[in-house]
């Protein structure tokens, strides 16, 4: 018990240092972050494995010797708890006055009992008398077992073995969730994909933009489903001062084809993922793609895409870039700023100031020279490396950048082209996740809040009534219980057993002879 | 009409602060005439004259009462009537901003202030109808009121729509069990607080030394408060569990994962364990008594904490607070 006690504790300790520093799991961009603003403890961390706590040998560590030490605790536990489920209650003590809630009464030998074909009066035995509370204490659920010598009887009763199977119970399901989790982030994976829309995602390795397998799982097999993003409807608070732009609403409705070939209509929002395949669908973000159609000097169309823009704020300003390496006679990088509802004064610089699309703008600073493409090392899609490129248009270059409202068309510098901002479309980031165990964790974690309740609240205790036949040919009742755990409810219950059974065995008119004696 | 529901709302919760105020102000003088009852039982029993310095600061009223001998209990009886009043209007109060929000009142800090308090309040009043536990009284509405004056002056916002992520019937279910656990661990936690401070004046009466704080004479011993304190701890405990698992239910459907280490799982977490630690330690020998009161707070001290510094201060998924980032 000590041992799980300090090392319970120092589980909550060790989980600490997790909360206060960025976790790669869960926020990678603040790693990095955290690596520009402290150089020097950066690396003294990153070997302490705190960036990845929860996953570090030491955290582990602790939860293994946790866990193992409950395993050397629930064995025993288990075996011990099912030879008490097939065992008899032990033999009545000796001296019941020592235990809790011990009370004891005189009823008279001899009774008048009200049945007429006993005749008038009749002796009774201890074993009588200790019978009836026998077959009280079965009938409220406890195990009995009586034993009988000569002017003496008496039952020995226990209750509440519920209460020690909730406990195992809950220690095993503990077990089970930690193993589930492990099994489950074996077979599992995690995959984001960026879907335009219009565009259509088929669920095969090539089409994520990331995938994180588990250490099992065969890529090769995952199921052939495709989802086709239709539209992306979001609605923004328009009418409450305080909270203008909030976002309201994602709904993506998309049209899902399972593998059968089955098409559907379905829509995925945030707390709705889409189930399909042994997948969850999740709708975990979302923002602009400008449509922008570039021509060359000819007016021949070298690019007409939807380029999804990362939001940068609430307002969904966003960037991107855009990269042209073939059709012009140069090749063109370009960093796109899109603002959905651009601020009437730059007092603030090139920001929206509103979510929706009330007043759309496209800034572009165009670069041209070698985007580095060619010698194919694999290159972000949302960053531009500028060191081999030159500004033709922008803040440092001889012609400024280009601002365009949808619709409009510019002309490229040097004659290169022109450029057109066609209209904005939106572009849903979906998450696919399969976790094949997630039932089997929240099975066990049932079975835990389950046995963590009736291990709590049922009391486990022990009863016994003993009588005793007196010289004077009284018999004393003896009443006495013993709690095994925490039984507020002991003394309570040792009185309303006391209460039933003499109501039981004192007819009616001979109750004014019984003389309580509490010892 | 969204501004004139927002004043409205706000009168409401102003109505209802004062009458917790109020309350308290009534409850303190009480303990404090209790202090003196019991200072005067001290003299009376020929021990060192005490009290005079908390007697200055006793109203006129209370002073009348203690002098004229009445039973310390109308004061109580007073203080408990007026808790029972605070409750109401805090309840209308809390009600009213949730039909202006048009949803449940605990959706961002200030509400789950709000209702975390009313919550508080409503355990103890209903806990007092098993157990008389009318003496936590000072201490709970003194932790309620502090809750409060933070909340009112850190914590407000207006009334705003939910974000999506919150639009789900789990945001009923998750918050509301994790609001009546903390209400329950809160009381586990001022009956832990008695507990250590009256088994410090049983040590004191043990070792023939001057005893401090006399109001604890009239209050149960540090066994039946440390039993109390468990029980309360383990109904906490178990809704604290409900209040995970829940948790990881919606997570799973709002973000994909049923666990991420987000850094309020992790406190969350840190909670639980804590609790079940100090729910081992009352059955490891040596233990039992101060050793687990002090984890209890300890525990407690880490609810609040994940209340009040991880929702405003730590970077995570779940900055629901609704204060300006």
């Amino acid at each position: 018990m000590r041992t799980a006690l300090f090392l319970l504790l120092l589980l909550a300790v060790a989980a600490v240092p997790g909360s206060l520093v960025p976790q790669t799991s869960a926020d990678p961009n603040g790693v990095a972050q955290y690596k520009i603003d402290h150089p020097e403890l950066y690396p003294i961390l990153k070997n302490l494995q705190v960036f990845d706590t929860y996953t570090s040998v030491w955290f582990s560590a602790i939860y293994l010797l946790l866990f193992i030490s409950l395993i050397g605790c629930v064995i025993p536990r288990t075996k011990h708890h099912l030879d008490a489920l097939r065992a008899k209650p032990p033999r009545t003590p000796v001296r019941l006055n020592r235990m809790g809630g011990f009370r004891a009464v005189m009823v008279p030998g001899l009774v008048e009992w009200a049945v007429p074909s006993t005749g008038s009066g009749t002796a009774r035995s201890a074993t009588e008398i200790v019978d009836a509370a026998r077959g009280i204490l079965k009938s409220s659920g406890y195990r009995v077992v009586t034993f009988d010598k000569p002017g003496e009887a008496s039952v020995s009763a226990e209750r509440g073995y519920l209460r020690e199977t909730g406990n195992l119970v809950f220690h095993i399901a503990l077990l089970g969730v930690l193993l589930a989790v492990g099994v489950g982030g074996g077979f599992g994976f995690v995959g984001q994909r960026v879907v335009t829309t219009g565009q259509t995602f088929v669920n095969t390795l090539v089409n994520y933009d990331s995938f994180n397998p588990g250490r099992f799982v065969d890529t090769n097999t995952l199921s052939p489903y495709s989802i086709r993003v239709d539209s992306l409807d979001v609605v923004y608070e328009q009418s409450n001062a305080d909270a203008r732009g909030e976002p309201l609403d994602y709904t993506a409705h998309v049209t899902a084809k399972t593998p059968d070939g089955k098409a559907e209509k379905r829509t995925i929002k945030v707390n709705e993922p889409l189930e399909i395949g042994g997948t969850s669908v999740y709708l975990l973000g979302n923002g602009y793609a400008p449509v922008v159609t570039i021509r060359n000097a000819k007016g021949d169309i070298v690019f007409r895409d939807a380029t999804p823009f990362l939001p940068q704020d609430s307002n969904l300003t966003s960037q991107g870039v855009i990269k042209i390496p073939d059709g012009l006679s140069k090749q063109l990088g370009i960093i796109g700023i899109f603002r959905p509802t651009a601020a009437k004064t730059m007092a603030n610089g090139p920001i929206s100031t509103y979510p929706g699309l009330d007043n759309p703008k496209l800034s572009l600073t165009i670069f041209s020279g070698d985007l580095g493409l060619d010698n194919g090392s694999p290159v972000s899609v949302y960053a531009l490396n500028v060191n081999k490129l030159t500004q033709i248009a922008g803040p440092t270059a001889s012609s400024p950048g280009l601002d365009l409202k949808p619709g409009q068309t510019a002309q490229l510098p040097g004659g290169l082209g022109s450029v057109t901002f066609d209209g904005v479309k939106r572009f849903a980031s979906l998450d696919v996740h399969h976790d094949p165990t997630k039932t089997w964790v929240l099975i066990f974690a049932i079975c835990i809040l389950g046995g963590l309740l009736t291990s709590l609240f049922v009391p486990r205790r022990r009863m016994w009534v003993k009588a005793i036949e007196q010289p004077d040919g009284g018999i004393r009742v003896e009443y006495a219980g013993l709690a095994r755990g925490d039984d507020p409810g002991l003394d309570a219950a040792v009185d309303a057993l006391a209460a039933k059974h003499r109501a039981l065995i004192e007819p009616q008119q001979n109750e004014s002879s019984a003389a309580e004696t509490k010892a | 009409m969204g501004i004139y529901a927002l004043a409205f709302v706000a009168f409401a919760l102003d109505l209802a602060r004062r009458g917790a105020r109020a309350t308290v102000t009534a409850e303190t003088p009480s303990a404090v005439a209790r202090r003196a009852e019991s200072a005067r039982a001290a003299e009376a029993g020929g021990g060192a004259g005490a009290g005079t310095t908390t007697m200055t600061r006793i109203t006129k009223r209370v002073e009348d009462e203690v002098n004229w001998g009445r039973k310390q209990s109308t004061s109580l009886r007073v203080a408990f009537v007026l808790t029972t009043l605070g409750f109401v209007f805090h309840l209308v109060g809390d009600i009213l901003r949730g039909v202006a929000a048009g949803r449940v009142p605990w959706a961002n800090m200030w509400e789950f202030s709000m209702t975390g308090t009313l919550i508080i309040i409503g355990v103890f009043l209903l806990v007092n109808i098993k157990y008389d536990l009318r003496f936590l009284g000072a201490f709970v509405t003194g932790l309620v009121l502090v809750l409060l004056g933070i909340a009112a002056v850190k914590y407000y916002v207006a009334v705003v729509p939910l974000p999506p992520a919150l639009q789900s019937y789990w945001l009923v279910i998750h918050v509301m069990v994790a609001i009546i656990g903390t209400a329950f661990f809160a009381i586990g936690f001022a009956l832990s607080v008695v507990q250590l401070l009256q088994s410090r004046r049983e040590r004191q009466v043990e070792e023939g030394r001057p005893q401090q704080l006399r109001f604890l004479q009239t209050m149960p011993s540090a066994t039946t408060l440390e039993n109390l304190a468990y029980r309360t701890n383990i109904v906490a405990f178990i809704l604290w569990t409900f209040t995970l698992i829940a948790g990881a239910i919606w997570a799973e459907k709002a973000w994909g994962r049923y666990w991420g280490w987000d850094t309020k799982e992790v406190w969350t977490f840190i909670i639980w364990v804590i609790y079940a630690g100090y729910i081992h330690a009352r059955a490891t020998r040596g233990w039992r008594g101060s050793r687990s009161a002090w984890l209890a707070v300890v525990g407690f001290s880490a609810v609040m904490f994940n209340f009040g510094v991880v929702n405003v201060f730590f970077h995570g998924l779940h900055s629901y607070s609704g204060l300006g980032s």
